[in-house]
């Protein structure tokens, strides 16, 4: 049986902490081949852009988001789509946190929407998004 | 209305940046999995690419000279907009197959769309680009398409 006939809209997908430090983002952005300095120049970052600290790249930020959902859904369904916004940036020493819930579904054709975030120490949600995954439709 | 999009501006709009095309190796998938911290061993081990890989496969790879002195490589794609502070970007990606090791992808990049709003503190332009992303055969990967706000 399809795993989506036991999902029911508001059911939370599992949080996940991060707490990223100079080393992940210096091999995240070298992976990338990303040189912008607000990334790895704390002087940079902090006197010319006005920072108050290293930028969390905003990519990585919607790996997580992608994270949350492959984990959630293990070997019983795929992502179809993901969309999400950047709205306020992180930095290097906050702990972030990943998560979503249920939005909607379609048992007959097995589309699930969730929506997604990232929240600081805060608890503001800076990076927002809705993801659609893909159920085996139920007979 | 609009004051800063001028018909010189959004002429660009629908310009095409050259196809690129990159293969994807094991090795590159394993240091982007590590890099963003993936559980899943399919991913860590370099058997299937994460969701975002192809956001590192397709970055763009510059000379050192060709960086500005805050790092950033100029988008060739990009016409010179009369706003040049980017805010808040936001991505949409529609997954048609999963990337392996040993596939070839092509990239093509699109500028799809330039508007204006009226902000709170002023205007602002908004910028689509999309990228498409296929096999060498044709077959579809997926689609990317991200909006960036400069104020």
């Amino acid at each position: 049986m399809s795993r989506i006939a036991s999902i029911k809209p508001g059911d939370p997908l599992p949080e996940r902490e991060f707490k990223p430090d100079n080393v992940q983002l210096f091999l995240y952005n070298a992976a990338l081949w990303n040189a912008h300095r607000i990334h790895f120049d704390y002087p940079y970052a902090t006197e010319v852009e006005g920072y108050p600290g290293l930028v969390i790249a905003g990519p990585l930020l919607g790996d997580w988001l992608t994270q949350c959902v492959i984990e959630w859904l293990g070997s019983d369904g795929e992502l179809k789509s993901i969309e999400y916004s950047n709205r306020k940036a992180a930095y290097i020493g906050e702990t972030l946190r990943s998560g979503g819930k249920v939005l909607s579904l379609e048992r007959e054709s097995g589309s699930v929407e969730l929506e997604l975030y990232i929240k600081n120490e805060a608890d503001e949600v800076i990076t927002p998004g809705v993801a659609v995954v893909s159920f085996p439709a139920t007979q | 209305m609009s004051t800063l999009l001028t018909s010189d501006l959004l002429a660009n709009i629908g310009r095409s940046a050259p196809p690129r095309k990159e293969l994807v190796t094991r090795r590159d998938i394993r240091k982007y999995a590590i890099a963003t911290g993936q559980r899943l061993e399919k991913y860590l081990a370099g058997d299937e690419a994460p969701p975002m890989f192809h956001v590192a496969l397709f970055w763009n790879v510059v000379e050192l000279e060709k960086l500005t002195p805050d790092g950033v490589s100029i988008d060739s794609l990009l016409p010179k907009f009369p706003l040049e502070r980017a805010m808040a970007g936001g991505l949409k990606i529609d997954y048609y197959r999963a990337i392996f090791p040993g596939d070839v992808l092509v990239a093509t990049r699109t500028l799809t769309d330039i508007y204006e709003k009226q902000g709170s503190q002023g205007p602002l332009i908004f910028y689509e680009v999309i990228m498409q992303v296929e096999s060498e055969s044709g077959e579809r990967v997926l689609t990317e398409k991200t909006t960036r706000i400069l104020r």
